[in-house]
């Protein structure tokens, strides 16, 4: 799922992602079994337990996210979970709840809410995200 | 090599290394100082036997901070109350810190925390920016929202002939030392003294003061 045009150079961790384009705006629920890369607006969840997601710099969420691994280079309002890492970059601004093993916060980063460092062997059992809005409609990739 | 609470780096000359000047510093030049905290040292102290605790930092997240926290086992709630205070007031606009229901609605962006919810608060410089209404209403509301015989860490410029302070970023480096960087200045609202924090925490349990050599206070509040 991807709007960028053919000959525009895609960042390096679009790269062998699924892709919503910056001119995309997905109202519902996202799972995915690949590597994800939004650069467009989602509102609702966004699951992509055994991969990883990355929002990039003209991405806004709003919405619940679940993931092995985040990165985060623009914006998202809603509880993130990853498994693994979450990195917020410079500039990028996260409000929300992060509950992670790992955590990476660059300077100039912007992150409002509460980190739970959860150890791999102390983690509770998975249970589906609350959208953050109600969705209007779904979209699965 | 010189023991630890001896070492000063300067990794640029800075106007912020002599703040006896009232007027911003022209250049916008970073200066790093890492040295001993007293009062961060007793921040951890009194919590160092134990685990899971909620912290609050006001001061927005650093990568330093938020990992010797959560490496300690305790849950972190960051809020970058400057960056908060510029959005809702203006940045340097004291004087619309007084109005009333904007007052309301900043605590609502940013303290919005059920009684009791906090174990310690990293208050840092903060509130030295804060009208004397707003900080007023600040200090309510963390009566409130940390428990009792919590602690709070609070730091404040103690040149009192100057009316602008160093923008700091604190990074806790260990349970004693924290490194300061400095960039540019910005306004103070008002100039504190003993007499005055003391008045200012008056419904707290206790109030305790270290001097540092940077014309800082750093302050130990007992809730």
């Amino acid at each position: 799922m991807s709007t960028s045009p053919f000959n525009s150079p895609q960042p390096e961790s679009a790269k062998n992602a699924a892709t919503i384009g910056k001119a995309v705006k997905i109202i519902g629920q996202i799972f995915s079994k690949e590597d994800l890369y939004v650069d467009g607006d989602v509102e609702g969840t966004i699951e992509c337990q055994d991969n990883k997601l990355t929002i990039g710099p003209n991405g806004k969420l709003q919405a619940a996210v679940r993931a092995r691994e985040v990165i985060v280079l623009g914006q998202i309002k809603g509880n993130v979970e990853a498994a693994d890492r979450i990195e917020i970059r410079k500039d990028a601004r996260l409000v929300g709840d992060i509950k992670t093993a790992r955590i990476k916060i660059e300077d100039d980063a912007y992150f409002k809410g509460s980190i739970d460092i959860v150890k791999h062997d102390a983690k509770a059992a998975p249970a589906t995200p609350r959208p953050v809005t109600p969705a209007a409609s779904t979209a699965t990739p | 090599m010189l023991p630890e609470r001896f070492r000063t780096m300067f990794r640029s000359s800075s106007a912020l290394a002599s703040p006896k000047s009232s007027r911003p510093a022209l250049a916008d030049k970073e200066s790093v100082v890492t040295r001993q905290s007293r009062a961060l040292d007793q921040f951890f102290t009194y919590i160092d036997d134990q685990v899971g605790l909620s912290i609050l930092d006001l001061a927005g997240a650093t990568q330093e901070n938020v990992s010797f926290v959560t490496d300690l086992g305790h849950k972190l709630y960051t809020q970058d109350f400057l960056r908060s205070l510029d959005d809702t007031f203006g940045a340097d606009e004291i004087q619309e810190q007084a109005a009333g229901n904007r007052i309301d609605y900043f605590l609502e962006q940013n303290l919005d925390f059920p009684e009791n919810t906090f174990d310690g608060v990293l208050i840092w410089d903060v509130m030295q920016y804060l009208s004397p209404a707003l900080l007023s209403a600040t200090i309510q509301r963390l009566h409130t929202i940390v428990r009792p015989r919590s602690y709070l860490l609070a730091f404040f410029n103690a040149d009192d002939k100057s009316t602008h302070s160093p923008k700091t970023t604190f990074r806790i480096q260990n349970k004693s030392t924290i490194e300061l960087v400095q960039r540019g200045q910005r306004k103070q609202a008002q100039m504190f003294n003993n007499r005055s924090l003391e008045k200012l925490f008056g419904q707290f349990e206790s109030v305790k003061f270290f001097l540092t050599r940077e014309s800082l206070r750093e302050v130990i509040v007992k809730r």
